[in-house]
C-alpha cells in the first residue's frame, strides 16, 4: 500500500466525519485526488464503512447492555471453527466474533436492551446450537475505553497558558 | 525603603518580553482560540509519564550527577548518532539541563565576555537577545528577509562581523518563522563562519518537526563540529515542554566550562523528568512521528488557508508555526494581534516581538487542533475581509 494511501486511512480512521476538502487540504492534495484514493480504497474493501462511535447511554434512558460470552464449540470437520462461527456472527443480536487461543474458542459480544434479553438470547440461540459445548457470559459493567477512544474523559480541556514563547 | 535602586542596571534595562505583554492582553478574554502557543498540543506519550511514576514509586528522588544520569547520556549519544550522524561522547561532551533554554544561557555565560559580539538572526526566538545581553556580550541583530523565505545568507552575516564577533546563534528550523535550511544552505554558511573563526551555537530543538527534506544538524557539517555547541531538548518533539529538560553536546573543553556554572547554578535537571526522558529516548519513536504526521497536516491546512484568505505565507519547513505577511491589511503586526483578538477572539503573536524584522507578520502555531484551527481560520477570514 502507498505512503498517501496509509496516510489518508489514518485519518478517516480517527475521523470517519472529515470532509473530503479538508482532507485535502491537510494532505496537500487536491479534492480529485483524495476523492478518487477514496474510491479505489472503498472498491479495494480496505475502508469497508464509515461508521460513528455513539455513548448511547448519554441519549436512551435504559443503558445497553453488552456481553462478552467465551464460547467452546467442537469444530466441523473440513471446516474447522468457520462455520459455526458464521452461524453465530449472522445474528444481529452477536456485534463481534474472535476466534482465540486459549482456554475457548470463540469470543462473542452480544448486544442487548436487557440483561434478560442477552441472558434469552443466549440459552436460546447461542447454548442450543448443536456444536456449541459451553459458554460463559460475562457482563459489561463499565467501558473506559473502546476502539482506542477513551470514554466520559470530559477532562480535554487545553491546559497550555494562552501565549507562550 | 523603596528597592527599585538595588536591582542591577543591566536587569532593570532588560526590556520586558513583548510576549508577556501580550499574554496579559489575551489571557482576561474569555473563549479565545490561541494561536499563540509556542509547544505542543499534545499531552507527553503516556509511556513516558508512566516510566516517571515508575522511578519515583522506586525512590528516584534525588540528585543525579550534574552532567545528568549517565544512562541518559549515554541514550541521548545513541540518538543523535542515529538520527543525525553525530558522534559525541557522553562522558565528556553532553550535558542534560533544565530546557534548552538553560543549555542556551549555559552556553553564552561559558563562551560570552564583556565587549564580546554574539549575532542573533531574526525574527529570532525572544530568549537569544537578553541572554547575550545578561552574559555582559553585544547582541548584534541580522534581520533575514521575506523575499529570501527567511533564509539567512553568508553575506548577511559577513556583513555583521567586526573584529569583535565571537559567536554566531543558529536556529534551524526556527521559530517564529518555520524556516528550514538545507545541507546545502549551511554548508555555505559554514563557509563564512570557518573564514572567520566564529564560535556557533545551533538551537536546534526542532530538529525533529521538518516535513519536506531530510535534516541535516550543523555539527554534522564538514569541521563544524569542533566549532559548535549543539542545544537541543526534550519539549517540542517529545511534547514535554513542562518537565524542562534540554541538553548540549559540543567540544568537551566547553561542556566541562558549562558543568562548571551548571553544578553551582542548578546541581542538576530535575530527575524525575530524566527518567522520562530515558523512555523518551529508549522508546519514543513511534510517538515522535505520529506527532510529526499530524503537524505536517496542519502545517498544509493552515498555510493554504491563510493564503486563501488573502494573508499570503510561504510554505514553512519545519517547527510548528506559519509567519504569514499581515501587510495588506494596512495593520502594524501589533495592531493586527490585538484587534484580532478584540473582534474575534483569536490570539497570534505579533512579529515585533520576535526582533525588528518580524514587523508586517504575525507568528499563528498550528499546534492546535484541526476543529481550533479551522475555527480560527473562519474568524480570521472575517477580520481580514473587512480590512481588504
Ligand atoms: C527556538 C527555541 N529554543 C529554545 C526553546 C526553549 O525550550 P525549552 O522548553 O527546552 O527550554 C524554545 C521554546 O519555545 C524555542 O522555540
Amino acid at each position: 500500500m502507498k505512503e498517501i494511501e496509509v496516510e489518508l486511512l489514518k485519518l478517516i480512521e480517527k475521523n470517519a466525519n472529515l470532509k473530503v476538502e479538508k482532507i485535502a487540504k491537510l494532505m496537500g492534495k487536491s479534492i480529485d485526488e483524495v476523492s478518487e484514493l477514496l474510491r479505489d480504497l472503498e472498491e479495494k474493501k480496505a475502508i469497508l464503512g464509515y461508521s460513528t462511535l455513539i455513548d448511547w447511554a448519554k441519549v436512551l434512558d435504559t443503558e445497553e447492555v453488552t456481553a462478552m460470552v467465551d464460547v467452546k464449540v467442537t469444530p466441523a470437520r473440513g471446516v474447522g471453527f468457520d462455520k459455526v462461527a458464521e452461524r453465530i456472527y449472522r445474528f444481529p443480536e452477536v456485534k463481534a466474533v474472535y476466534l482465540m487461543s486459549g482456554a475457548y474458542d470463540l469470543s462473542v459480544s452480544v448486544k442487548g436492551k436487557t440483561m434478560t434479553e442477552i441472558g434469552k438470547f443466549i440459552s436460546e440461540k447461542l447454548s442450543a446450537l448443536d456444536s456449541v459445548l459451553s459458554t460463559t457470559t460475562h457482563f459489561v459493567l463499565k467501558r473506559y475505553k473502546h476502539d482506542g477512544i477513551i470514554l466520559h474523559d470530559d477532562d480535554d480541556d487545553d491546559k497550555r497558558i494562552v501565549v507562550s514563547p | 525603603m523603596k528597592t527599585t535602586s538595588y536591582i542591577s542596571r543591566q536587569v532593570e534595562n532588560l526590556k520586558p518580553s513583548g510576549i508577556r505583554r501580550f499574554f496579559d492582553l489575551a489571557a482576561q478574554m474569555d473563549d479565545v482560540i490561541s494561536l499563540g502557543v509556542g509547544e505542543p498540543d499534545f499531552v507527553t506519550p503516556w509511556n513516558f509519564i508512566e516510566q516517571s511514576f515508575h522511578a519515583l514509586e522506586q525512590g528516584y528522588t534525588s540528585y543525579t550527577e550534574n552532567a545528568g544520569m549517565i544512562e541518559l547520556r549515554e541514550e541521548i549519544s545513541n540518538y543523535l548518532s542515529g538520527s543525525f550522524q553525530l558522534d559525541y561522547d557522553p562522558n565528556e561532551q553532553l550535558v542534560v539541563t533544565v530546557g534548552a533554554s538553560q543549555a542556551i544561557d549555559l552556553a553564552l555565560r561559558t563562551v560570552v565576555e564583556p565587549g564580546d559580539e554574539v549575532i542573533i538572526v531574526e525574527p529570532s526566538f525572544v530568549a537569544y537577545v537578553p541572554i547575550v545581553s545578561l552574559a555582559g556580550g553585544t547582541p548584534i541583530t541580522i534581520q533575514t528577509k521575506a523575499e529570501d523565505d527567511f533564509k539567512l545568507k553568508p553575506e548577511q552575516i559577513e556583513e555583521a562581523i567586526t573584529p569583535k564577533t565571537k559567536a554566531i546563534m543558529l536556529c534551524n528550523p526556527n521559530n517564529p518563522t518555520g524556516t528550514f535550511l538545507n545541507k546545502e544552505e549551511l554548508q555555505q554558511l559554514a563557509k563564512v563562519i570557518e573564514k572567520h573563526d566564529l564560535l556557533v551555537l545551533s538551537d536546534e530543538i526542532y530538529a525533529e518537526l521538518t516535513y519536506d527534506d531530510n535534516y541535516t544538524s550543523f555539527p554534522s557539517i564538514e569541521k563544524m563540529k569542533e566549532r559548535t555547541i549543539l542545544i537541543s531538548g526534550f519539549s517540542k518533539a517529545f511534547a514535554m515542554t513542562g518537565w524542562r529538560l534540554g541538553y548540549a553536546a559540543g567540544p568537551a573543553d566547553i561542556i566541562a566550562a558549562m558543568v562548571k556554572i551548571h553544578q553551582y547554578t542548578m546541581m542538576c535537571a530535575p530527575t524525575m523528568a530524566q527518567h522520562a526522558a530515558l523512555e523518551a529516548m529508549k522508546n519514543g519513536r513511534q510517538s515522535v512521528q505520529e506527532m510529526t504526521e499530524s503537524y505536517k497536516q496542519r502545517r498544509n491546512f493552515i498555510v493554504s488557508s491563510l493564503n486563501e484568505i488573502g494573508l499570503s505565507c510561504p510554505n514553512p519547513g519545519g517547527a510548528f508555526y506559519a509567519f504569514p505577511s499581515i501587510k495588506e491589511t494596512g495593520l502594524s503586526s501589533a495592531e493586527f494581534a490585538e484587534q484580532l483578538l478584540q473582534e474575534e477572539q483569536v490570539a497570534v503573536v505579533p512579529g515585533e516581538v520576535f526582533g525588528s524584522g518580524g514587523e508586517g507578520y504575525v507568528r499563528c502555531s498550528y499546534a492546535t487542533s484541526i476543529k481550533q484551527l479551522d475555527e480560527a481560520m473562519e474568524r480570521m477570514k472575517r477580520f481580514v475581509e473587512k480590512r481588504l
